[in-house]
């Protein structure tokens, strides 16, 4: 910052409590998107650079050369793309779309009225917020049947929908905190105020402070949106077909050679930097136009 | 003023108070008749802003009774919302709602919790807006508005909902000089009409030209009340003398 203002920017020479430096109030946690928005965008061809370099650490003899090693990647990029990265995305949408709903309403259930109420929905979010997400992948994939009869109809559950289910949890936990953070940083003033037209507490909640702290939601919801995706690759381990296993699966029937391993796993870092880098971006951007606005 | 009724609206008994260990309110009584203009006044922290919000359930209390209109607010199945549609309040920091326009923050509430037609309400609004000397503002919103012109608005706000006693908690407190006289003015035209005011202020030639009726708290209980000339002139109690040689 330029200017160093005492008492605003800076701490004042005295210390009574109103000169003391402003501090925003708890800004929302965004260290992912602020790390990878801090990238520059040619960030994705410095990380294939390894692949550039790779002819000269590697001095396996064989006469499978690097150029044959980017010419099967080639071979296996539109597979790896339609069967692969789409599976990707399409997990983190549905998973994000599943824990926005969820963890909204856990967000409002965590300031209800009703301690009963309150206290589960805190319990619940604190679960699953500090719960390692494989373990909880691994937990939702196995808890569930395969099957389920509805009806006398036997409807088969896909690994796909568990993996989606697996990662909205921790997904639905963060959110209700950032409901429930959004929702405190309005001041109890206008609740006051609310309250004294004699709206009532839904009333109040709906058309006096959520309209007023949604904006501030959006920019750690992106961010989390960012982080989900770069987490889908844990359904590898479940074995739900996206790139990752894919990527396996076609080194495996390249007859496993060593140098398969650096080009096809920097395709895959490569595709999330190009995916996530714009939704860091434009979070840090949204970040900055909604954070002074109070 | 015009001719008052001897209505009681607002009747406070033996009003205790306290936050944890802090007994900020012992033992207040008032009354206030239907049409009155009454002012608290007192040092800071003797329990002025408290008194006023319990009169709207906004604070609960622990002893005593307050009857509003002919609501008893002590009930344990108080109808809040039913006490606060007869009950306006204005705060000290206006609290006007940031994302509706100055129209919109007075058009809220009676469509909203009243249920009544929306063109109604709009002209309602509308003349409010007049009312308050800020025809033209109407699609502002708060944040474009100065102080004493978001005080208005809040003012016009409660007003719209048709209210039987207006509360004022330090109204005036958060403007600068220039503006407090023309929230000052709205207040004194409402007064005129026979609007039945609660104030809590620190304007004290403002009081004297208003009130009905002065109270004079400090810590906790009233000194000293009666009507503006008696009291700002024959005070009795030393802690009012006190207090009004300092800031008179």
């Amino acid at each position: 910052m330029a200017t160093r203002i005492p008492g605003i920017s800076t701490s004042s020479a005295t210390d009574l409590p109103v000169l003391k430096p402003f501090l925003p109030r708890s800004a929302p946690q965004l260290h992912t998107s602020a790390w990878l928005a801090g990238f520059s965008p040619w960030m994705g061809l410095v990380l294939f650079l390894p692949l550039m370099l790779w002819p000269f650490a590697s001095h396996a003899a064989g006469n499978f050369t690097i150029i044959d090693a980017f010419g099967t990647l080639w071979n296996w990029v539109p597979f790896l793309l339609k069967s692969g990265f789409l599976f990707n995305v399409i997990i983190s949408v549905f998973a994000m779309l599943i824990g926005t709903i969820a963890g909204i309403v856990l967000g409002l259930g965590q300031i209800s009225k009703i301690t009963i109420t309150r206290r589960i929905s805190w319990f619940i979010t604190q679960l699953f917020r500090n719960s390692p997400w494989l373990v909880l992948l691994f937990i939702v994939l196995l808890a569930f049947p395969f099957e389920v009869t509805v009806f006398g109809v036997i409807i088969m559950i896909p690994d796909l929908m568990k993996a989606v289910i697996g990662l909205s949890l921790p997904i639905m936990a963060n959110i209700s905190e950032i409901v429930r953070g959004a929702i405190m940083s309005v001041p109890t003033a206008q609740w006051e105020a609310a309250e004294s037209l004699a709206f009532s507490r839904q009333q109040i909640l709906w058309r006096i402070i959520l309209p007023q702290c949604f904006k501030r939601m959006i920019p750690p919801w992106m961010n989390w949106y960012a982080i989900l995706t770069m987490a889908t690759p844990l359904c590898s381990l479940l074995g739900v077909e996206e790139i990752i296993t894919l990527s396996r699966q076609a080194m495996e029937a390249e007859n496993n050679h060593p140098e398969l391993l650096v080009p096809f796993y920097s395709f895959a870092l490569g595709l999330f930097f190009f995916y996530c880098y714009p939704i860091a971006r434009m979070t840090m951007y949204l970040e900055r136009r909604y954070a002074v606005k109070i | 003023m015009t001719t008052k009724s001897t209505e009681v609206i607002v009747s406070i008994k033996d009003v205790h108070k306290s936050f944890g260990d802090l007994k900020v309110l012992k033992g207040v009584s008032l009354e206030v008749q239907k049409g009155e203009v009454i002012c608290i006044i007192g040092p800071s922290g003797s329990g002025k802003s408290t008194l006023i919000r319990c009169i709207n359930a906004l604070n609960d209390i622990q002893g005593g009774a307050i009857q509003v209109c002919g609501i008893d607010v002590t009930d344990p199945k108080l109808q809040k919302l039913e006490l606060r549609k007869r009950v306006g309040m204005v705060f000290q920091q206006y609290n006007l709602f940031p994302h509706k326009t100055a129209l919109e923050n007075i058009m809220m509430a009676p469509t909203l919790v009243l249920n009544e037609d929306k063109e109604t309400v709009r002209k309602r609004a509308f003349a409010l807006m007049q009312k308050v000397r800020l025809e033209g503002k109407e699609n502002a919103y708060p944040g474009e508005l100065s102080g004493g012109q978001q005080q208005r608005v809040a003012i016009a706000r409660s007003l719209a909902m048709n209210p039987d006693v207006m509360l004022f908690d330090e109204v005036t407190a958060a403007l600068d000089p220039e503006t407090v006289k023309e929230v000052l003015v709205t207040i004194k035209d409402l007064a005129q009409e026979g609007m039945t005011c609660i104030l809590v202020t620190h304007e004290m030639g403002f009081a004297r030209e208003v009130a009905d009726h002065i109270y004079f708290t400090d810590n906790g209980v009233i000194v000293e009340h009666g009507p503006p000339k008696t009291f700002f002139t024959k005070a009795k109690d030393p802690r009012t003398k006190e207090f009004l040689s300092q800031i008179l």
